[in-house]
């Protein structure tokens, strides 16, 4: 039955990055190029997934379990430490040279956009190279 | 600063942007789990026995989604300046950067947020920072 609900949300989500015009890497490097010509939407999707989301999370906290009585996997880390920053970095750099994050990649790999398919293949090669220097520590 | 007024489309990426926000809720609520998309997929990389059918179903159904709004008559048409060697190189610093600041955009930008989370507002800014930098890189100083 989760698979069915999380198929679901993961369905309405890709529909909603389409939606949003997330989708399109021109527009997310419009909205990073303040200097140039700026395209604000990317400001509305945040606004627009934060105000909903805000008060999903507020009633899941309340609530302490899900709907269906099952448990809440929650990210219990609060510090602010070097890896969560420079990782962060990083993304934004890999963010701003392509206009793909890994949402709107795979959606669009699955449109049939070339560039996506190469971007998410380097992107779970970048992810394997993690896995493999954690193993290493 | 100038405004794009021609790419600019503030109903449609709020109206996309709330449609996040249900799924977000949907896969938090019925699910019990937090909608970040390298989460998501690194959690496939390195996959936990019980941990792996409902990541594969989200992802499926994030790859259905073009099919879908297709039928809606909704299609995509990007515009993509990027190289494929700028994609490898892109596509490898999202996948190490992600991993290592444990979330993008969706985890860290959207659930993060709507959890007034003070780390991922901190990871937030800097990836939207160094994005910025990057563009203003690319395009006004090369």
């Amino acid at each position: 039955m989760n698979a069915v609900f999380s198929f679901g949300a993961g369905l309405v989500f890709g529909a909603g990055l389409i939606l949003s015009g997330m989708t399109d890497p021109g527009k997310v490097i419009g909205f990073l190029d303040v200097a140039g010509s700026w395209d604000p939407s990317l400001a509305l999707v945040m606004a627009g997934a934060i105000l909903v989301g805000f008060f999903a999370f507020r009633s899941a906290g309340r609530r302490g379990r899900t709907f269906l009585g099952g448990a809440l996997h929650l990210p219990n880390r609060r510090d602010v430490d070097l890896r969560l920053l420079g990782g962060s970095a990083v993304f934004g750099i890999g963010w701003g040279l392509a206009g793909f994050c890994p949402g709107p990649a795979l959606v669009s790999f699955a449109s049939g956009v070339d560039q996506a398919a190469v971007f998410v293949a380097a992107m779970l090669g970048g992810m394997l190279v993690h896995r493999a220097a954690e193993r290493l520590r | 600063m100038t405004i794009d007024w021609s790419h600019f489309t503030p109903a449609a990426s709020f109206a996309g942007g709330a449609l996040i926000g249900i799924a977000a809720a949907m896969l938090l609520l019925l699910s019990g789990r937090v909608a970040g998309i390298s989460g998501i997929v690194g959690g496939l990389i390195a996959p936990h026995r019980g941990d792996v059918a409902w990541r594969l179903a989200f992802v499926g159904g994030l790859l259905a989604a073009p099919v879908l709004m297709a039928l809606l008559g909704e299609r995509a048409a990007p515009r993509i300046d990027a190289g494929f060697g700028t994609l490898i190189v892109a596509g490898l610093l999202v996948g190490l950067g992600t991993s290592y600041g444990s979330g993008c955009t969706s985890g860290h930008g959207v659930c993060g947020l709507s959890r007034l989370s003070l780390r991922s507002l901190a990871a937030t800014i800097a990836f939207i920072a160094l994005g910025m930098l990057t563009v203003f890189a690319v395009r006004h100083f090369s």
